[in-house]
């Protein structure tokens, strides 16, 4: 085939993928956000046979394929195990939030598995894997992750 | 059991930015190739599996959409969302099924063409996770902290894997991004997520692969000399990062440990001679490495250091320039099982190693390495 983009700009169709979709938050997840939002307060699930407690609530015990029947209230403080910061403002990073973004994978107490967070009042510099932090609620809160604001260290 | 063998392999070359092809242009220039390697025609392929992501793609039911140009039409065809590697997989047990003979696979991917950020974080869980903003970069960096504070390696340590691999890809004329640099040029280039550099992590790239698998009965009817896969196994992790433990990789050691024993393999250390392996980012090539056996957990990068996985040393690694030299999401993996099937071939050209008998092709798919695909390929029956 003759070379028809010889000295010109290739075409290009500009368009976007943006279709809306609603998730249903399951009945797990509503009640985990529910008590966030009315009561600031972290529940979680337990599985009736290996006694495991997961964060974020699960229906279901992936290790030993039963349903958890349990609720157990778990502590607003924990342990980071992991963490990274972004200092490029990522596509995917929400507009209200400008780097350096830092992030946690916390393991709260009493909890047997850990959750994403962000981790703010801190500087980058300053985190450190095994440090303590303490859940920080958002003032208004909608039944969404994001009615913890974020984690802080404990002083 | 049955054997089955890759008895031709095509790629298209990986760029930055293909702006003058579409999907089913690369998918028709490396289907022709793989056809020419193995010295066959259309009609000789009995059935096609093509694999692709709708994300990636910008499209529904993206795999469907490159078949034309796959040669699929009134074919058997089947779609794989997910790394190459899993198409493969698919298409090798279709030839163990019996109901197949010759089963082309192919992966594409067009990273250009959209927001690799915002791609990878809809990947996250969209009602606990997501809306926090993560995407591949930063969950890879969080495993990169977490497998650092474990064993003690050092950005440096890092910075070596791409010292090296952009450093193989010089004399590999299908990788991107060929280059010269040392660890300081990697140590000082934009920190994107800590502990990851830029030069940490693999590009944004386009590409596609195709491979053709044949059953045992006619992997020597055509031109191509057979390179017979010996073992072959997929073992997938946790989904919530919070399940695992980041700083290592059950899933592979799984995965490694199934394919060795399929493959009759006791010593991985001795009995491999090439691995081209999924490093995404340079950490990885690292654990994946040790999760596979092939050094012990926190130690790979001291044989790095040593020359033990240069192009010349006793167990070359990623010779091709890997993913940090090219990184064709869905295509990745296939990349890595053509390479080794080159190599064995002795096909390699400027970048072929010394001795190659048997190889490890290996693939991901999921966030921090969720799944694994381990294929070990020989020259010999
Ligand atoms: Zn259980």
């Amino acid at each position: 085939m003759a070379d028809q983009f010889q000295g010109i700009e290739p075409m290009v169709y500009q368009s976007k993928i943006n279709v809306p979709y609603s998730w249903w938050a399951g009945d797990t997840a509503t009640r985990f956000f529910v008590a966030l939002r009315d009561e600031k307060k972290i529940i979680a699930t337990k599985c009736g046979a290996c006694g495991k407690v997961f964060m974020p609530p699960r229906k279901t015990c992936p290790l030993c394929f039963t349903a958890n029947t349990e609720w157990v209230d778990v502590s607003d403080e924990g342990t980071v195990l992991t963490f990274s910061v972004a200092r490029r403002q990522l596509a995917a990073i929400p507009q209200d939030r400008k780097v350096p973004v830092i992030w946690g994978l916390i393991k709260l107490d009493g909890a047997d598995t850990a959750i994403l967070h962000y981790l703010d009042e801190v500087k980058p510099e300053d985190v450190i894997i095994g440090m303590r932090v303490k859940a920080v609620f958002s003032e208004t809160r909608k039944g969404t992750i994001r009615d913890i604001s974020h984690f802080k260290p404990v002083k | 059991m049955d054997r089955a063998a890759i008895i031709g392999v095509g790629m298209t070359k990986i760029e930055k930015s293909k702006v003058r092809e579409t999907f089913a242009d690369m998918a028709w220039e490396a289907v022709n190739k793989a056809l020419a390697d193995a010295g066959m025609s259309i009609d000789d392929i009995d059935n096609v599996v093509t694999t692709s992501s709708d994300f990636w793609d910008g499209r529904t039911i993206s795999c469907m959409a490159v078949g034309d140009a796959s040669g699929a039409a009134d074919k058997n065809t089947s779609c794989v969302e997910g790394d190459g590697t899993y198409g493969a997989f698919y298409g090798y047990t279709r030839a163990l099924s019996g109901s197949y003979k010759t089963t082309l696979v192919t992966g594409h991917s067009k990273g250009s063409q959209c927001i690799s950020s915002l791609i990878t974080n809809a990947s996250f869980d969209p009602i606990c996770e997501r809306g926090l903003g993560m995407d591949m970069i930063t969950a890879c960096a969080m495993q990169a902290n977490a497998y650092m504070n474990r064993t003690g390696l050092r950005p440096e340590d890092m910075a070596m894997v791409s010292v090296k691999n952009h450093g193989n890809a010089l004399k590999n004329p299908m990788a991107q991004l060929p280059m010269n640099i040392t660890v300081s040029d990697v140590i000082k280039s934009e920190m994107i997520a800590d502990p990851l550099h830029k030069l940490d992590c693999s590009p944004v790239s386009d590409g596609c692969c195709a491979v053709i698998i044949a059953h045992e009965s006619v992997a020597t009817k055509f031109k191509q000399k057979p390179v017979w896969i010996r073992g072959l196994s997929l073992c997938t992790d946790s989904f919530f990062f919070g399940d695992r433990d980041l700083a290592r990789s059950n899933a592979l050691v799984e995965a490694a440990k199934n394919a060795y024993k399929m493959a009759g393999i006791k010593d991985p250390k001795k009995e491999i001679d090439i691995v081209e392996l999924y490093d995404a980012f340079t950490y990885q090539e690292l654990l994946w490495l040790e999760e596979m056996g092939l050094a012990d957990y926190g130690k790979a990068a001291k044989l790095l250091e040593a020359g033990e996985f240069n192009i010349n040393g006793p167990l070359p690694v990623n010779p091709s320039g890997g993913l940090l030299s090219g990184h064709p999401v869905i295509a990745a993996g296939l990349y890595r099982i053509a390479e080794v099937v080159m190599q064995l071939r002795g096909d390699a050209g400027e970048h072929q190693v010394k001795k190659a008998k048997t190889g490890i092709a290996h693939g991901v798919n999921g966030l921090c390495g969720q799944s694994h695909c381990v294929w070990i390929l020989d020259k010999e029956r």
